[in-house]
């Protein structure tokens, strides 16, 4: 199976990435193969298996007390912000 | 000549008094300046840092303390979070971002008194086989420049193999500790699944992503490994089950130990290969170890599993690089659409936005079933395979890799070329379970790797096995030309 231009331009809206002109062509061509690539799955048969989502099969995720554990430090964590005022992130115009 | 040394021969001299950990880490750090030019495995150097932690494990050392890293360097791939030091994941994404807090390995291997030297370069946010994925440029093999050292650890495994430290951190997704060790003729591993905490290690694939060990060997890893491991409420995969002893079964005999010879890493294996894997073979059976030849069907297809599962983890975990709270911000965003689109389009390298749209494709609406949802199911067969097989021996042994250390730039235009690197390391990956590279031998003048995989918490017996291997050869002792002295 094959990726088109169109495919490649919603996939990239849809992980909000862009991408260059300069960079279309490679990504449609290189994306194509690893789709042609694990298509080899579509043959095997796994009738009723049960899909596996966690290496260790019957590890339930643990649930912790309700209970306070991270102390404020929203200057230390802003100071890695781009544009912080007034401890908010600040973002383009949202809203018109 | 203190870089030559193992990490019991350095703790001893440091028992002894003959060196200072302020000595040991000097020593390290003029190594790093004189050598890493060169090299490019380091993106950052921590000097001042490292001397007061040195200091620090000295003053420790004389109010009484003991233990194997009290006082000895080590290199930290640029994955973990460091608190107060750049952690770029090697991403220009992250290139001026300052962890604020750090990870559990970090803590941990400061509570055993490890000094940290710097931060390791690695592939991207870990994805690639070569270390050139990097923002920060490749990394050299020390063996030969002109060859890759493998990824995505490839800065940790270069600076371990040209004795930058004693060893340095890695982690290992599909192979980017395995893999690198084998390119550079170093010993790693890559624990169960579980073993060792995620806190603070930059998420790629959190099914898959698990921390590990670069050393010259096993006894040095063993050490390394006991300090990383055990329960951390803080990652919710953390495997809350105790840690034995590494180093009290390292010289364990391996009489009656049954090696499982997979079918499936045999077949098609290049001669020259397959035949230092049968050497190593024929010195497990000297130590009076028994083969059976065993099969895993599903396994030749971990590798197209891997491109599905992998990426599709990554493209949810990176959805949080969104120019907003951290990281690179793309200039002049017009709107808030063109601030994600742009931040995320110039910070992240083609290599990331490749796996970041795969994953976003076989997750989308009509095609999660026939990718996804196949790909853990197949995912399941062949984790049953293996547990089946463990059900029959105790080890399962075969090659790392399929080549030695390629040319630089030679895989980077066909991504999946690239990825097929990683076909005897994945399967491990996949079922959770804990792998090991040691040096075997060579293939025109590069090191290549015997691979070890055994059943999950089981990575005593991988030790031991690797162990007593090296003290029946002598490739892991080998030091590539230049950077002996």
């Amino acid at each position: 199976m094959s990726l088109t231009r169109q495919d490649v331009e919603k996939i990239a809206h849809l992980a909000r990435l862009s991408i260059t002109e300069q960079e279309m062509p490679v990504y449609v061509t290189s994306l194509s193969s690893i789709v042609n690539f694990v298509d080899e799955l579509s043959r095997v048969p796994t009738g009723a298996v049960e899909p596996m989502a966690h290496p260790l099969d019957g590890q339930q995720q643990r649930l912790r007390a309700d209970v306070v554990s991270e102390t404020d430090q929203r200057e230390k964590y802003q100071s890695n912000a781009p544009a912080v005022q007034a401890g908010l992130y600040v973002v383009p115009r949202v809203i018109e | 000549m203190l870089h030559t040394l193992s990490i019991g021969e350095l703790g001893l001299a440091l028992v002894r008094k003959e060196i200072s950990s302020v000595e040991l880490v000097r020593h390290f750090l003029a190594r790093i300046e004189r050598l890493n030019p060169a090299l490019n495995a380091l993106i950052t150097v921590t000097p001042e840092r490292a001397l007061a932690a040195a200091a620090e494990a000295d003053r420790r050392r004389a109010a009484g303390e003991k233990g194997p890293l009290l006082g000895i360097p080590l290199i930290h791939k640029d994955i973990f979070c460091t608190d107060g030091v750049r952690t770029s994941c090697g991403s220009r994404m992250l290139d001026n971002f300052i962890a604020p807090y750090d990870a559990t390995v970090v803590t941990r291997l400061e509570a055993a008194g490890a000094v940290m030297l710097g931060k390791a370069n690695m592939d991207e946010f870990a994805m690639g086989s070569s270390n050139e994925t990097s923002y920060y440029g490749p990394v050299k093999n020390p063996w030969d420049p002109r060859k890759v050292p493998g990824g995505s650890s490839g800065g940790s495994a270069a600076a371990t193999a040209a004795r930058l430290a004693p060893f340095a951190t890695g982690t290992d997704t599909g192979g980017s500790i395995r893999q690198p060790a084998a390119l550079t003729g170093i010993t790693g591993i890559k624990p169960t699944y579980g073993r060792v905490s995620r806190y603070g290690m930059i998420a790629f694939a959190s099914s898959l992503d698990q921390a590990g060990v670069f050393a010259r060997t096993a006894a040095d890893a063993a050490p390394v490994l006991q300090a990383m491991s055990g329960f951390d409420p803080r990652d919710s995969t953390s495997i809350d089950t105790p840690v034995p002893d590494y180093a009290a079964t390292l010289d364990a005999p391996l009489k009656g130990l049954k090696i499982g010879l997979l079918r499936e890493f045999f077949d098609g294996l290049e001669a020259r290969n397959a035949a230092l894997i049968r050497d190593a073979i024929e010195v497990y059976r000297g130590l009076g170890a028994e083969t059976v030849e065993v099969s895993l069907p599903h396994l030749p297809l971990s590798v197209p599993t891997y491109y599905v599962v992998a990426p599709a983890e990554c493209s949810s975990n990176l959805s949080r690089f969104d120019g907003v709270r951290f990281g690179y911000r793309c200039e002049n965003p017009k709107d808030l659409t063109d601030l994600y689109e742009r931040s995320r389009g110039e910070g992240f390298g083609p290599e990331v936005k490749r796996r970041i749209m795969t994953g976003t494709y076989v997750l989308s609406a009509g095609y999660f079933d026939a990718y996804y949802l196949k790909a853990q199911k197949v995912r399941r067969l062949i984790t049953d395979e293996f547990r089946a097989a463990f059900t029959q021996v105790d080890l399962l042994i075969g090659p790392t890799t399929p080549t030695p250390a390629f040319d630089i730039g030679a895989k980077l235009e066909d991504p999946v070329t690239m990825y097929l690197n990683d076909i005897y390391t994945i399967g491990a990956n996949l079922a959770g379970l804990p792998g090991m590279s040691l040096p075997c031998g060579f293939l025109d003048g590069l090191p290549m790797g015997l691979q070890l995989i055994g059943p999950h918490f089981s990575e005593a017996k991988l030790l031991n096995a690797a162990h007593r291997y090296q003290l029946e050869t002598g490739w892991h002792a080998r030091s590539p030309a230049g950077y002996e002295t």
